[in-house]
């Protein structure tokens, strides 16, 4: 833990000064007639979240902080094991949505999270896998009209079936 | 007596059938789009502004304010059960809604948020109907260095909700900030913090986006993590007699915080541009902070959930007053009302009372019996919500992901915002594990793009002099209370360590 407030007030620090550098690409002082620049505010708000880190890290080397006197590691295997399981199914399902449209990766991000995580029996899995996104997907385009990404263009029959539904 | 009399034929004509079944519909409708994730009173409104030119202009603005009332009593549904602020106003109503409902409480904050947004949605009547005119005079007094004092008592609140970790809070606000600034220069129109080149970020970072990224995605990663998966999330037994001894300790352990919001959430409804989410947020703080038990915030308090509630739904009825007697839109919802109005020939603005006093009254009695009329749907309701929590964990927790995931697709239709929306969940994660706060971040952001262009405009107003902020009569006063308020942890910080110092 206090390696860790360490390095991750350093890489606040260093994407503060990002921002500092990214908001000087628009003026950042005042200019007469106009008004403080465009740059003005979101310079001086990052020169903050600079100050604050400095303020973090200040604390950290004085031992003020939990963290900082925590010998304790961020977090065990099972801690990692768990975080990238769940994290790195929604990274997944998130990226299936360009490929299978969005209610297919819903569909197949239920399957994996409740059968694979929640090991919820197969008839549970699959009614909720196909009842929620068919909700979801009368919802959204039926009644609120806002449309969602369909993937690729195999998936076109699917839409094209729903669609004669609804309309 | 005029005034009882024109509010005596509103009430009666909102009573009228058709309207009262209008009432009726556009409050559960309301509700539940308030409910989902992602979705506000603004997507309800917007989506129901056709069909409201079926029926006269008094009953469609009849149906459209009674859709803002129901959505506003759905925003903290979700913050109370799923730990999501479906809207922005919803956002405070998370701080103590969810330990609630993690406790098992669930059906408490779900009554206390139901009663504090009656009182709130019904004090604001009131005050309206006495007090209109003569408020939308003081409103038009507030220009820019009043609205940017006014935000930055907001963000001098926020320090107080962080905890004792300032300089964690500071940042969080001035990231969240920044992250508002993402996208064009409002006023130059030139690109501006394009990160990385990237040119999603054209378009901005929306306040939903970083919403549901914090508490959809990173909140839930953090209590599975937690919890080793074994999550008791609550046990909630729903009965009548329950609800009924819920209503009793609502009333009892949330009346401050109700009477605060209420009155609060009103005037900083009333002001143009301000609206309902600075007045849940400010409500908040100086509910905490007047309380007497302040260490209770944030772990669960039933004042916590009925500050922002009665203030949000009382600040949605004071926007509406701008609307009608200036032509100004107090927040989103209201710019489409207005919109709404112009086209069913109506013209917003001082005469409107005057020359429409029938449409007018008619709108105010519909704010008595929409209200009435929510709390009972809502009351109806709360088994179903509370019934949501009995599903195990490892049902909800999936579900909680798709609905954040589509519902930030809806509010933004990106994309680029949906990884952002898993970048700031992850992140968010492990800014928590390091006792960052987060919620600042995300009301910095609401409040970012409200705060920025009234801080330029008041400089350019004066050539620069920061001074603007502290010899206007308004802006003054409340510049000089958000200083104090934000030196004040400074300040017991010092007296505590001269204190440990000679022990």
């Amino acid at each position: 833990m206090r390696q860790g407030e360490i390095s991750l007030a350093g890489l606040l620090a260093l994407f503060s000064l990002y921002l500092m550098w990214k908001s000087t690409e628009l003026p950042i002082g005042y200019i007469r007639g106009e008004g403080p620049g465009g740059g003005f505010w979101p310079f001086w708000l990052s020169f903050g979240m600079l100050l604050s880190c400095c303020a973090v890290a200040w604390k950290w080397w004085r031992g003020k902080t939990p963290a900082s006197v925590s010998d304790e590691p961020l977090m065990d295997s099972f801690g990692w094991l768990t975080v990238a399981h769940v994290g790195g199914g929604v990274i997944g399902f998130v990226a299936l949505i360009s490929v299978v449209s969005m209610y297919g990766a819903v569909a197949i991000f239920l399957v994996y999270y409740l059968r694979f995580l929640g090991r919820h029996s197969w008839l549970l899995t699959l009614a909720m896998a196909s009842i929620l996104p068919t909700g979801l997907f009368f919802f959204f385009e039926g009644a609120m009209q806002i449309s969602m990404p369909q993937g690729l263009p195999f998936t076109q029959p699917f839409f094209d079936l729903m669609y004669d539904i609804i309309y | 007596m005029e005034v009882l009399s024109f509010l005596a034929d509103g009430v009666l004509m909102a009573l009228e059938p058709i309207n009262l079944m209008l009432i009726v519909i556009g409050v559960t409708v309301g509700l539940f789009i308030g409910a989902m994730p992602g979705l506000g009173s603004v997507n309800g409104v917007a989506i129901l502004l056709p069909i409201t030119f079926l029926v006269p202009p008094a009953s469609a603005i009849i149906f459209l304010a009674a859709i803002y009332y129901g959505a506003m009593y759905g925003g903290a549904i979700s913050s109370i059960t799923l730990g999501i602020p479906g809207a922005s106003t919803a956002v405070a109503t998370t701080f103590d809604g969810r330990p609630l409902a993690l406790q098992g409480r669930a059906s408490l904050a779900l009554v206390t948020a139901a009663l504090a947004s009656f009182v709130g949605g019904t004090v604001a009547t009131v005050f309206f109907s006495l007090f209109a005119p003569l408020l939308a005079t003081v409103a038009l007094n507030f220009g820019p260095p009043e609205i940017f004092a006014l935000m930055l008592l907001a963000f001098a609140t926020f320090v107080g909700l962080g905890g004792d970790d300032i300089a964690k809070t500071v940042f969080s606000i001035c990231f969240g900030l920044v992250l508002a600034t993402v996208g064009f220069d409002t006023i130059s129109g030139e690109p501006r913090l394009v990160l990385f080149d990237i040119q999603g970020f054209l378009r901005g970072i929306g306040f939903i986006v970083l919403a549901i990224g914090v508490y959809g995605i990173g909140e839930m990663i953090w209590t599975i993590e937690q919890t080793r998966g074994e999550i008791t999330t609550t046990n909630p037994k729903m009965t009548a007699k329950g609800l009924a001894s819920d209503a009793k300790e609502a009333v009892r352990r949330g009346w401050k915080g109700t009477w605060i919001g209420s009155i609060l959430g009103f005037f900083v409804g009333v002001l143009p541009a301000a609206g309902a989410t600075p007045g849940s947020l400010m409500s908040y703080g100086v509910a905490k902070m007047v309380s007497k038990t302040p260490e209770e915030y944030g772990k669960g308090s039933p004042d916590g959930v009925a500050a922002p509630e009665a203030a949000n739904n009382s600040a949605s009825t004071g926007s509406m007053l701008p609307m009608l007697t200036l032509g100004i839109p107090g927040s989103p919802t209201t710019a489409i009302l207005l919109g709404g109005m112009v086209i069913w020939g109506l013209t917003p603005g001082p005469r409107l009372f005057i020359d429409e006093s029938e449409f007018v009254w008619g709108l105010i009695g519909s704010f008595y019996i929409s209200n009435m009329v929510a709390v009972l749907i809502n009351l109806a309701f709360i088994p179903l919500f509370v019934w949501m929590l009995r599903t195990p964990f490892t049902i909800l927790a999936p579900v909680i992901f798709v609905l954040s995931i589509v519902g930030g697709f809806a509010a933004s239709r990106s994309m680029h915002d949906l990884w952002l929306i898993v970048i700031f969940g992850l992140g968010a994660f492990f800014l928590r594990k390091f006792d960052y706060p987060l919620a600042p971040a995300v009301l910095a952001i609401v409040l970012g793009p409200i705060a920025e262009p009234t801080l330029r405009q008041s400089l350019l107003l004066s050539s620069g002099d920061p001074m603007i902020f502290f010899n206007r009569p308004i802006a003054g006063p409340i510049t000089v209370i958000a200083i104090i308020l934000i030196l004040l942890p400074a300040v017991k910080l010092l007296r505590r360590s001269r204190r440990v110092a000679p022990d």
